[in-house]
């Protein structure tokens, strides 16, 4: 996917933080992803690696907090958990559910020195 | 302008973690030591508020920033600008080799003299930018190298160099890729996507998050229907299964069967952005 352009976004606002923070240095960083978001999580810690040399990041632990995926389902009209995309609605066996949450990609927080 | 490559006057583009407004331009002269002794342990009251086992309080910092927070600011900055303009903005998505071009010239013909702009994307040639400016039209083509998507801060500059004309359309074709440019906002209207018949009825089950982030698919090439056994009712329904709210139209753009629907779809979508922008 774009999992470097996601890297170039984390080093982006990592650099905005140091500056506004006062850090040299990115010991964990620690992200949400959604288990919609796309992200290919080794292709990611990948890209890290690479995009952070030179930055306060470089050497970081990364760590990724899974967030559930959710969707409403047009069927029975409740918003239903769901692990996979295109599972169908536990409660009524619907099929036509719309995602409601699980495309996050954040950054939670990060421990610096 | 801009504070991804620093080019034009910059508006700052904050963060909700670095938005406040007290200075941390000190460099730190007061201790953290805490040579002092208490009887009782305190949490939670450094900088980040909250106590995580085994992190020093006053190192953790609450970031809480979306990964494409910039992109989205972009984003947000080409929405403002079309929306003042009276433009309306559609993000033309598909695989590569859907017909997006043939459509897009198509509907260029069609749409006679209202004024209209083309951003094309692609990660070599200026092949469709030319193919554009053929019908006369006036098109820009952004280069992605080996960028898989546009963002919206390449949108953004394009949209500088193209100088939309109020009540514009303004058509983004995006770099053909059913993956990546799900995920960028561009400050569009509406994505829509082209799915052309030879391509497999799973393809939007192979695919969903782009068509789940579709308003409308355009089937396309449906005069080749015949030719490769497809079956149209079977892509809609999984168009359908992916994402119950998407808006179907069957499309020609080579015989121009079913171009009319598309151009009504198109001119409702402009007059109800018009309305609800003068309500």
């Amino acid at each position: 996917m774009h999992e470097m352009a996601l890297a170039e976004g984390i080093r982006g606002i990592i650099e905005d933080q140091a500056r506004a923070h006062g850090f040299t240095t990115v010991r964990i960083l620690r992200l949400e992803i959604g288990r919609f978001a796309g992200v290919e999580k080794r292709a990611l810690e990948f890209c890290f690696d690479v995009v952070m040399r030179g930055s306060p990041a470089e050497g970081a632990a990364l760590e990724m907090i899974d967030l559930p995926g959710r969707a409403m389902c047009y069927d029975c009209m409740e918003t239903v958990e769901i692990n996979d995309r295109l599972d169908p609605c536990p409660l009524c066996g619907g099929g036509r559910l719309v995602p409601v949450a699980g495309d996050e990609m954040r950054i939670k927080d990060m421990e610096v020195v | 302008m801009c504070t991804v490559c620093g080019c034009g006057d910059a508006p700052k583009f904050g963060t909700r973690a670095n938005d406040h407004s007290h200075s941390h331009d000190h460099d730190h002269p007061h201790s953290h030591d805490h040579g002092h002794s208490h009887d009782h342990l305190h949490f939670g009251t450094g900088a980040a508020g909250v106590s995580v086992a085994g992190m020093t309080q006053a190192r953790l910092i609450e970031v809480e920033t979306d990964i494409l927070a910039k992109n989205d600011a972009h984003a947000l900055g080409n929405r403002r600008v079309l929306r003042a303009l009276g433009a309306y903005a559609v993000n033309l998505v598909s695989s590569p080799g859907s017909g997006k071009t043939t459509l897009l010239c198509k509907t260029i013909e069609a749409l006679g003299d209202t004024p209209l702009a083309v951003i094309e994307g692609d990660q070599q040639t200026e092949n469709d930018a030319n193919r554009i400016r053929a019908t006369g039209a006036p098109a820009i083509q952004i280069n992605t190298g080996k960028g898989c998507h546009l963002d919206g801060h390449m949108v953004g500059h394009a949209m500088d160099h193209l100088a939309l004309k109020p009540g514009s359309f303004l058509f983004i074709e995006n770099v053909g890729n059913l993956v990546c440019p799900a995920a960028f906002d561009l400050g569009e209207d509406a994505k829509v996507a082209i799915l052309s018949v030879t391509e497999g009825e799973d393809k939007p089950l192979k695919y969903p998050d782009m068509f789940t982030a579709a308003k409308l698919a355009i089937l396309n090439k449906t005069d080749l229907a015949p030719y490769c056994d497809a079956d149209l009712d079977a892509y809609e329904a999984n168009l359908k299964r992916v994402n119950p709210l998407i808006q179907i139209l069957r499309v020609s753009s080579r015989t121009g069967e079913g171009m009319d629907g598309w151009l009504r779809w198109l001119k409702a979508q402009h007059a109800a952005k018009m309305l609800a922008k003068a309500g």
